[in-house]
């Protein structure tokens, strides 16, 4: 019986349930000083001067650096085909630009000194307005870069017109609602929110004998690797990155910060090792942010539901930096048009500084946002013609006859089954019920109303071209060590990779090792962000292991004195013997051990033909109390398809997760600035953190479409929960309130907005 | 999020505790269940010098039956309140507030006394205590003294209680029939946005309101609308009056308001008033 498909529990849980796990922060560290951040407490200001004279004078204290004592080139825009002139200091050069942003790197002998020390240094400033919100960043009255002209960072899909995109890419927008009878628009605002890895950023660097060893807590060591290299000026050679465990990351530790590559400056600098943490508030100004678009969404077609036009203007707060969350348009265009077959589109989006934390990957990193805007903009127009939005959905949807599929965008999707993954969830749901259920609620007046939201979406995963590496080893104990370029924090890579290898080899997953995060152990690697790592990694470990089988093979087949071609493995014998006479075998150990010198082994890099695009169907429940504005799920039935499953307890931990920060996203969490670009929300208690008590149990539903791009018939599940149950939750907030007229409510859906809704409808506002 | 530097002293006894205040000075702080002082000082909000920890002072945890009073020891957690047989018996509401409190980390370690001596208009516990008439008990240099709840609360994180005061113990009136308490948070573990406490002591239901003001505020225009035969629909519609909310990340001010009058409405029906 094969072991893939089965819910085999994961192999990391015993460390982490009893004796936990060991972070960069847990790091036993010789002699190691630590470093801790001085950061500027104003959004814009220019730097008169700083006065570090107390703190270097401070117990403990070893040095305090500023820009001024720094010799590195800085960092470029972190936006691919950004504004160059948007480049980012080590520490803040004559200007800050964000409140959180680095200005001076005290080195102590202990933490505690460190800190007493930072608060120490004295900056001096003189205040520059400050441009919080995107829209009135595109004025260009206030410049964050005055010798870049503008605050704009870069526009879509103009930018990557014959580059990433055919020269012709720009689309059209001239009378594409010309032959609609029925437009809806409406500005939607897909808000700023804060990742929040349970274990915050942190990092140490240690050099022996000219070569640095750096623990990051990373998504993808390898790059980290490369970008120490590149900045410090030495060879890639010269650096280890180790990641030990890893708690979280959401695509905000995709690159490495300054603050952790400065540590391996610090460290030559010193010739001590230098280890940092950062607090929970200092993460939640300096950890990148997600989504923070401003959407203008516009969709038109006939009164009985059929969809003709679509348009999507965006503006991207990149905040302070260019990273890649100003690029993450780009992914917003590739899905613009979710599962719907729609004529005529319309994309357009404009990247633009603000004084605020920049903006990076956060958990679907661009195609949550326009899953967002099209799964409201359907509601909306479904509002509008007066037809339910299930119906209309159905309508619209891209028939499973036609795969692969090319949207208006270019995007090819590799195969789908959209009409029965919105047919399970409604079955599921039992919709009809449920609006049942809702007439009687609203015939009552009660004042807890019923709301029931839909999404069905698509998205892209293993997006961004790149191979994975993966190796298999057998030792001569009969053991298997698997080496994965794949980076896993949370995602189960240990046990997932050791499936597919004793799938294949018949050893035991107790028996098989995974190794990842060393740069020194692994030699090359791209890493987990995406939802890519089964794809690509998990593919280059099953095709190693198959590799190491034909090796076994051949040599059992010398050693028999048989032909491969009749040599056979007993998978649970794991052994290896000519058919026919079971009696006489090799063992995996003594295959390894004839192997000699390395044992058996093979390596490979594997790169998919292309991206996947799993799917899937949500239905949401909400009560709203019409009173108090009080939102409470009280259902979540979610089908998300992510092709061939190669654990179920893992998929669903990650659809689990995914629709708690999807639901959070909707209805609780927003990073908040004043208008002085001050941050509200900068710790667990003002930013409102989802927590297990505000959460139903999730009904999850199984639907299964192999893509045929990997032999595993394997896409990524990491982001779609995220993606899928955001809208479905906004889209429940405003059915249960459809009835007093009102047609939408921003997120997060917080009860006040809520409140205020059912006011302004009241008022007749709100249509 | 590490504190400023500062001495620490231990507590053998609420006599040593007081002298240990009058010795530290001013700017010492006496340590109860550290859940609302340690944030601030992690954050550095707050720089005590001096702590001086009571948090060992297993004789100020008790609840007691004290005649027509239920009488409360300022470091009982929030925890022992919750599971109170006395508290039952005789003031259900404090229980299920207590057990409303944070999460259960927070209940095992924050204690009333800390709640009531932090002066934070948000937390629960001190509204109930303006509710059911509370006196609080405060020991200094110079000996005992007992202040009504009326005159306790000053204002935002300000009370009654001098810098060498410890607050001994708090004194309840017992409840008859029904009470409410409505909570009105985002999330399980967070502070009220809004709260409000319905109880009667005495047959006229009392009415106090939590995070309306600088304090804990007792609803009087809804009390006197009560006592004038108002229904509670008709009473909860002053339940803003005289207060004085903020405007925050949670609420504005206006909301607020509106929520006072729906809980305050809610409240009275579920105490039956
Ligand atoms: C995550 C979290 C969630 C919370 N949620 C809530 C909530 O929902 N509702 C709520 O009401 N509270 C909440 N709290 C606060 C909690 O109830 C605190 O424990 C309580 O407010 C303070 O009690 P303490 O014993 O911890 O006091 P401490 O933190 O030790 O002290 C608080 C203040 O009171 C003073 N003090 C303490 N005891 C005495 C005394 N006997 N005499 C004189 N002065 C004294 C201290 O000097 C200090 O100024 C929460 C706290 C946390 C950390």
């Amino acid at each position: 019986m094969s072991i893939l498909g089965n819910r085999v529990l994961r192999k990391e849980d015993p460390k982490f349930l009893t004796v936990g796990g060991s972070y960069v922060d847990d790091l036993p560290l010789e002699g190691a000083v630590h470093v801790v951040y001085a950061r500027s407490t104003m959004a814009h200001a220019r730097i008169g001067g700083v006065d570090k004279s107390e703190a270097e004078a401070a117990p403990g204290v070893l040095a305090v650096y500023t820009a001024a004592d720094i010799d590195l080139a800085p960092i470029p825009n972190g936006a691919p085909f950004g504004n160059p002139a948007m480049t980012r200091p080590w520490l803040a050069d004559g200007v800050v630009r964000y409140v959180g942003e680095p200005v001076a790197a005290v080195v102590a002998q202990t933490r505690a000194q460190a800190v007493d020390a930072a608060e120490m240094v004295i900056v001096d400033y003189d205040p520059l307005p400050a441009v919080v919100d995107p829209e009135a960043a595109l004025r260009d009255e206030t410049l964050l870069f005055p010798e870049a002209g503008t605050n704009l960072v870069m526009t879509f899909p103009d930018a990557l017109a014959g580059i990433m995109l055919p020269a012709e890419a720009a689309d059209q927008d001239e009378g594409i609602f010309d032959d609609c009878e029925v437009v809806v628009a409406r500005r939607i605002v897909n808000q700023r929110v804060a990742p929040c890895p349970l274990e915050v950023r942190a990092g140490a660097a240690s050099w022996t004998e000219g070569r640095l060893t750096q623990w990051a807590t990373t998504q993808a060591p390898h790059g980290v690797r490369d970008t120490l290299a590149q900045s410090l000026g030495v060879d890639p050679t010269a650096v280890r990155v180790v990641s030990p465990d890893v708690g979280g990351g959401f695509g905000a530790k995709i690159g490495a910060y300054p603050e952790e590559l400065f540590l391996a400056w610090i460290s030559r600098a010193l010739g001590r090792p230098t280890r940092w943490v950062e607090t929970r508030s200092e993460s939640m100004t300096n950890l990148g942010h997600g989504r923070a678009q401003v959407q203008d969404v516009r969709i038109g077609g006939t009164r009985d539901g059929r969809i003709l036009a679509y348009r999507l203007d965006v503006i991207q707060d990149s905040g302070a930096y260019p990273a890649i969350g100003a690029f993450l348009p780009m992914f917003t265009r590739t899905m613009l048009t979710g599962v719907y077959d729609v004529p005529k589109v319309y994309f357009k989006a404009r990247s633009v500084a603000t004084n605020t934390t920049p903006t990076v990957a956060y958990r679907g990193a661009g195609r949550p946002e326009a899953t967002a805007a099209i799964e409201r903009a359907i509601d909306l127009f479904a509002a509008e013609i007066g037809m339910d939005p299930a119906d209309v959905r159905r309508r619209n949807l891209v028939g499973k006859d036609r795969f692969p599929f090319t949207t208006p965008t270019g995007t090819v999707y590799d195969v789908g089954d959209y009409e029965r993954a919105l047919d399970l969830v409604l079955e599921a749901a039992d919709y009809k019920s449920l609006r049942k259920e809702q007439a009687r609620r609203r015939q009552s007046g009660d004042a807890s109303q019923l709301g029931i939201g839909l999404s069905v979406y698509v998205e892209i995963t293993n997006g961004l071209p790149g191979s994975e590496f993966g190796s298999v080893q057998v030792r001569p104990d009969g053991k298997v060590t698997v080496r994965t370029g794949t980076s896993p924090h949370g995602q189960g890579h240990v046990t997932s990779w050791a499936m597919l290898v004793s799938e294949q080899l018949g050893v035991a997953v107790d028996d098989i090792e995974v190794v990842h995060g060393d740069t020194d152990v692994v030699p090359r690697g791209v890493g987990t962000y995406g939802s890519r790592s089964l794809q690509t990694g998990g593919v280059a470990v099953n095709q190693a292991a198959g590799q190491v089988v034909e090796k076994a093979r051949q040599l059992a087949a010398d050693l028999l004195e048989a032909s491969p071609d009749d040599v056979v493995l007993d998978k649970a014998g794991g052994r290896f013997h000519v058919a026919g006479t079971p009696a006489v075998g090799r063992t995996w150990s003594e295959l390894a051990q004839a192997a000699g010198e390395g044992g058996l082994s093979a390596e490979t890099d594997f790169t998919a033909p292309g991206p996947t695009f799993p799917f899937g169907a949500h239905v949401v429940v909400a009560e709203v109390d019409t009173e108090t504005g009080r939102v409470r799920i009280s259902r979540v039935v979610a089908v998300d398809d992510a092709g061939r499953i190669l654990n179920p307890l893992l998929a669903e931990g990650q659809i689990h997760g995914g629709i708690a920060q999807g639901v959070a996203q909707a209805l609780m969490e927003e990073v908040v600035y004043d208008e002085d670009g001050n941050p509200v929300t900068s710790n667990l208690a003002d930013y409102e953190f989802v927590s297990a008590a505000e959460l139903p149990a999730f009904e999850t539903i199984h639907m299964e479409t192999p893509t045929p791009l990997n032999e595993l018939g394997a896409k990524g599940i990491g982001e779609s929960g995220t993606i899928g149950s955001t809208p479905a939750v906004q889209n429940a907030v405003v059915d249960a309130l459809a009835h007093l007229g009102v047609r939408h409510v921003p997120m997060p859906a917080t009860p006040e907005r809520v409140w205020r809704a059912i006011a302004e409808s009241r008022a007749g506002g709100n249509s | 999020m590490i504190p400023a530097a500062f001495e620490y002293a231990r507590a053998g006894s609420v006599d040593e505790a007081i002298s240990l205040l009058s010795e530290h000075g001013e700017d010492a702080k006496v340590l109860a269940g550290g859940h609302s002082l340690l944030p601030l000082m992690k954050l550095r909000l707050a720089t005590p010098s001096a702590l001086i920890d009571v948090g060992r002072l297993q004789e100020l945890s008790y609840v007691r039956d004290a005649g027509d009073r239920i009488a409360i020891g300022a470091l009982t957690r929030h925890r022992d309140l919750q599971v109170s047989d006395e508290l039952a018996r005789s003031a259900p509401i404090v229980s299920h507030v207590a057990g409303l409190v944070g999460d259960p980390q927070v209940r095992h370690r924050g204690t009333i006394g800390g709640s009531v001596a932090h002066g934070d208009p948000a937390s629960d516990l001190p509204a109930v205590v303006l509710a059911l008439d509370g006196e609080l008990v405060i020991r200094g240099p110079a000996g005992e003294r007992v202040v009504p709840a009326s005159e306790f609360f000053h204002g935002f994180l300000e009370t009654a209680i001098g810098p060498d005061e410890l607050l001994v113990e708090i004194r309840l009136r017992k409840t008859q029939g029904g009470w409410s308490y409505q909570k009105f948070n985002r999330r399980a573990q967070d502070w009220a946005t809004v709260g409000v406490a319905v109880a009667r002591t005495d047959g006229t239901p009392a009415v106090a309101l939590v995070n309306m003001g600088a304090t804990p505020l007792r609803a009087a225009a809804v009390e006197s609308a009560l006592a004038a035969g108002a229904s509670p629909a008709e009473a909860a519609e002053s339940a803003a009056e005289g207060a004085d909310p903020s405007s925050d990340i949670q609420a504005s001010a206006e909301f607020r308001r509106h929520l006072a009058r729906v809980l305050v409405r809610r409240g009275l029906e579920e105490a039956g008033v």
